[in-house]
């Protein structure tokens, strides 16, 4: 007699993960899991799949409030180690984002600019518990005369900090190569000419969202880790493009879903929130990212057990076609052949770089894998899934 | 931003020429001097760090060659920060000599300082900037 098909819910788990009978498995070894048994078995044996990813992601930042003063102030300009904070909100709040730079910074201006530091460097210092010097201008008011501050802050000072980062987690990103005569810098990386590397930033089968293709399991309100800590995804990101063409396994052949994610920047660990400088293009933020999939049937099985033969990308020439705003597919690749270490376009051998690293999304599969198996991460049921 | 870390060795006719405030004044160089000394027979020697625009830095080592300053460079060593990199790979794009590489399929970023030729480009290219120029002090003692 056929047994009955798989079907868990999230209390199912969650009931498994408090008894300690949780099975977790991280989102490699769900591949070989799927291969070799199946879907519909992976679904019965494992419970909860865990995904990662740690790369430069340019939307993201904090929402701080530094507290008022004596006399107070009305803050309408704010620096964090010179680095300008948008004060365009109530009092002494203010948002430092992942990629501004400093007002003296040279910028572009010798090229290829270094950006030493900047936003993502700030927030990675304010997680590191190193002091932090804030400045605010105001132009005084009846309630708030004082027009001057500056101080040296850390993060436990500060009343309150929440990372807020509009889009995090693409699913799915270009595949970057040059072909002009010069050596040219980009948000990929640097770009040799005449197509001397081709530079990719995902992290493939451990990515969250190639996982969870659709956003069966995932939406507002899912309990995830961000930089270090447990946060929440509050929704689809900026640029959030459900539409973008896929394969018949889900995963989308382009740049298409994204996440807005949320978590108390005061949890956080160094380790996972760290400032980078793109050569020639701007300061960012690398973050850890990873998001528990629970394998609620067959499906989520065969969807978690995607691997890298089975995803992929597009080959884009950011020397001529990118910056006119066109971005012609050269070549459809998969993020196997991109690992190999090199790939072909059209006949030509170009060695493949990574900007994301394999080695710490797998560690944050690991690490999450461990706080679901030992129940200090319970999964959440989303109060709303992402568009789809 | 070019670097780079230089000895130079005076003869003794021009141990009071402003040079420093020339390399600054002309050429837009900012330098920072790691030692300097005056020996008894009047030569001098300075290790410096030579900083500024690339064009800038060449010219002026052609003006203080011209004073017959001699100029060499000193030994560099391109080092990793172990704590500060963290395994992406940007770096192998750039690396000429093949001392940053790949091993797969752990996707683990090597570097080999056998291979490598410290030409510098991992410096500035390392989003993380963990790759480090660390000179040889032996000419410090
Ligand atoms: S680019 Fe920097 S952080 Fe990335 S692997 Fe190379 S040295 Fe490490
Ligand atoms: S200094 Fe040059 S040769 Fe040495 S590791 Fe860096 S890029 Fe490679």
């Amino acid at each position: 007699m056929a047994k009955k098909k798989v079907t868990k819910t999230i209390d199912d788990i969650n009931r498994k993960i408090k008894e300690g009978k949780v099975v977790v498995v991280t989102a490699d070894e769900m591949v070989d899991i799927v291969k070799k048994s199946g879907a519909e078995k992976a679904a019965r044996e494992v419970d909860v799949v865990t995904t990662g990813t740690f790369s430069p992601m340019c939307s993201s930042g904090a929402f701080i409030n530094f507290g008022h003063s004596k006399p107070g102030l009305k803050a309408s300009r704010v620096w964090l180690n010179d680095v300008p904070a948008y004060a365009g909100l109530a009092a002494v709040d203010c948002y430092i984002g992942a990629t501004e730079s400093p007002e003296d910074d040279p910028l572009n201006r010798v090229h290829p600019g270094e950006f030493k530091y900047g936003g993502g460097h700030v927030l990675h210092d304010l997680v590191a518990g190193k002091k932090i010097e804030l400045r605010a201008t105001a132009y005084g008011t009846d309630c708030y005369p004082k027009t001057q501050l500056k101080k040296k802050i850390t993060l436990s000072d500060l009343p309150y900090a929440v990372m807020l980062n509009p889009r995090n987690a693409y699913q799915n990103y270009n595949c970057a190569i040059n072909l002009t005569k010069k050596t040219i810098y980009t948000y990929m990386g640097v770009l040799k000419p005449n197509g001397g590397n081709a530079n990719y930033a995902t992290s493939g089968e451990l990515s969250p969202l190639f996982n969870d293709p659709y956003y069966r399991t995932i939406g507002l309100g899912s309990r995830i880790f961000l930089g270090g800590a447990k946060g929440y995804i509050l929704g689809p990101g900026t640029q959030h493009n459900p539409e973008a063409m896929r394969h018949e396994n889900g995963t989308p052949l382009t740049p298409a879903g994204t996440l807005m994610l949320s978590g108390n920047l005061k949890e956080m660990d160094p380790r996972w929130v760290l400032g980078v400088s793109m050569l020639g293009y701007g300061c960012s933020l690398a973050v850890g990212v990873g998001i528990p999939i629970p394998v609620l049937n067959s499906e989520l099985a065969e969807f978690t057990g995607v691997s890298d033969e089975h995803i992929f990308t597009q080959v884009i020439d950011y020397g001529n076609d990118y910056p006119k705003g066109e971005g012609k597919s050269l070549a459809q690749v998969s993020y196997a052949e991109l690992k190999s270490g090199s790939i072909r376009v059209n006949g030509q051998e170009i060695p493949s770089v990574p900007l994301s690293s394999h080695k710490r999304a797998l560690e944050i599969a690991n690490i999450l894998k461990d706080w679901v198996e030992k129940g200090e991460l319970l999964l959440t049921q989303p109060q709303e899934t992402l568009p789809n | 931003m070019y670097s780079k870390t230089i000895s130079l060795r005076f003869p003794k006719n021009i141990v009071g020429e402003p040079i420093a405030a020339t390399l600054v004044k002309k050429f837009d160089l900012s330098f920072n001097i790691l030692k300097a000394v005056i020996y008894p027979r009047k030569e001098g020697l300075m290790v410096l760090q030579l900083s500024g625009h690339k064009k800038n830095y060449a010219k002026g080592v052609q003006y203080l060659k011209g004073l017959g300053v001699k100029v060499e460079s000193i030994g560099e060593d391109i080092k990793r920060d172990e704590e500060k990199c963290y395994q992406c790979g940007a770096c192998t794009a750039v690396c000429p000599t093949g001392a940053l590489s790949i091993k797969r399929p752990e996707m683990e970023v090597v570097f080999d300082q056998e291979k490598c030729s410290a030409c510098e480009w991992c410096v500035v290219a390392c989003p993380a900037r963990a790759m480090e120029v660390k000179f040889n002090k032996t000419l410090l003692n």
